[in-house]
């Protein structure tokens, strides 16, 4: 088991996402991407206040979420882990990781500017095409 | 919704200063284990609370209770459960480092020695330098050390970070970070500084003339402010159930700060996401977002 993961956070105060969500991210970016593996262990709240200044509260706060997304599970007085369900049971995980890719996209069609309408014009058009292709 | 534990709670809070009022009508809750920022232009009343909160000065009128004490400069058990860092941060400029914690330690029972020097060998200030060679950054290490290593259970620091370049800043607020994660610490901590309360604080303070016009949880916060925006000359009324915070107008259009407080749908306005700094400043500029007639206070309770 790889007990020092190299995940270093970075939070960004312009982004409008919460600290805590940026935290979830770059966790989800990190088992998506390989750097976090299955029993991985996640830096402890003090390794993570003393790698970057953050509040302790907003980094229980993210693996609390990172818990209930089933991606990582605290094991008690050893710290929390990446979770093998996150790999077992990829309904929750790409359910979750749709969600977020849905969220970021909206994000960044509020930053390109466009409104409200245009998105849920959009969607309704993209749904419309799924739509299509089934039947 | 679950009573939280808070560790100061001030009821209709007044302090009258001989022709000014320090603070007027004050009533908040500040829950226990948070980080909360103190925030507001000079003279608001940041130092005039966190004097009271530490038992240095009597209130005028209301109640204040500090960890379900009243404090005063008698609460000989509060003197011990709260570490107050006045903004002179008195230090004996004469004494060494090593001096000012066995004067810290001979005279708070709870006093962590250990703690002391982890963080001042962190730091790397050495025992032996004398206060007075310090640079400014050092000493305001060192008074935030001998305020930390009374383990209190309440922190009240008033701009423990002012005036200190970047770095030390950065340093000052990771020794306060790591202090609470190993502790449990509730902070109170005023500042000036915007970005320190959007990294490290959980809990913001608004105060602007005295008032309180904005006090919650800054997740809570995010969460219910909007940017409206609206291209041409438009009157149009913005929807229902919002309450504008502040307002900018340009030749090309309106732009909104709002507080939602009913979900709304109406696509002629476009809507942003607020920074926690962009919110904070909103509330700084208008002072008191009392437009409709009602205060801070009922505003707050009304969103819930």
């Amino acid at each position: 088991m790889n007990r020092h993961p190299s995940l270093t956070f970075r939070l960004d105060h312009q982004s409008g996402l919460a600290p805590y969500r940026q935290l979830v991210d770059q966790v989800r970016h990190a088992v998506s991407s390989g750097l976090l593996q299955d029993g991985d262990q996640l830096p402890s709240v003090r390794d993570v206040v003393t790698q970057i200044t953050i509040n302790p509260n907003t980094v229980h706060r993210a693996y609390r979420e990172l818990e209930h997304q089933g991606i990582a599970e605290g094991r008690a007085g050893l710290g929390t882990f990446i979770t093998s369900r996150s790999r077992v049971a990829p309904n929750v995980a790409e359910r979750t990781s749709l969600e977020q890719a849905l969220r970021d996209w909206v994000i960044d069609a509020r930053r390109a500017g466009i409104d409200e309408e245009t998105i849920s014009e959009l969607m309704r058009t993209a749904l419309r095409q799924d739509g299509d292709v089934r039947s | 919704m679950n009573e939280e534990e808070s560790v100061l709670e001030a009821v209709n809070l007044d302090k009258r200063y001989r022709r000014t009022w320090g603070l007027r009508e004050c009533t908040l809750t500040i829950p226990k284990g948070r980080v909360v920022a103190l925030v507001g232009p000079n003279g608001s009343g940041k130092s005039t609370l966190l004097r009271m909160a530490a038992g240095l000065s009597e209130p005028s009128g209301g109640t204040l209770r500090v960890l379900g004490r009243s404090p005063s400069p008698g609460t000989d058990d509060l003197r011990e459960r709260v570490g107050y860092l006045d903004q002179d941060r008195p230090l004996y400029r004469s004494f060494r480092v090593a001096e000012m914690l066995r004067f810290g330690e001979m005279n708070n029972p709870t006093w962590s020695m250990d703690v002391a020097k982890n963080h001042l060998a962190l730091l790397d200030i050495p025992l032996r330098s004398r206060v007075g060679n310090l640079s400014g950054g050092q000493q305001a290490q060192v008074a935030l050390t001998l305020c930390l290593a009374k383990q209190p259970e309440l922190l009240l620091l008033d701009e423990p970070a002012a005036a200190l370049d970047p770095v030390a800043r950065e340093d000052l607020l990771r020794l306060l970070m790591r202090q609470v994660a190993d502790s449990g610490s509730s902070v109170v901590l005023s500042t000036h500084a915007l970005s320190d309360v959007a990294a490290i604080c959980d809990y913001v303070v608004v105060l602007a003339h005295a008032h309180v016009v904005l006090s919650n949880d800054t997740e809570y916060i995010v969460e219910t402010h909007r940017i409206l925006s609206i291209v041409g000359d438009s009157d149009l009324a913005p929807p229902p159930g919002i309450t504008i915070i502040n307002e900018q107008r340009s030749a090309r259009g309106r732009s909104l700060l709002v507080r939602v407080e009913l979900p709304f749908n109406d696509i002629r306005w476009r809507v942003d996401r607020p920074t926690l700094e962009e919110i904070v400043l909103a509330y700084l500029r208008e002072g008191s977002p009392h437009r409709d007639g009602r205060n801070a206070d009922e505003i707050e309770n009304g969103a819930r």
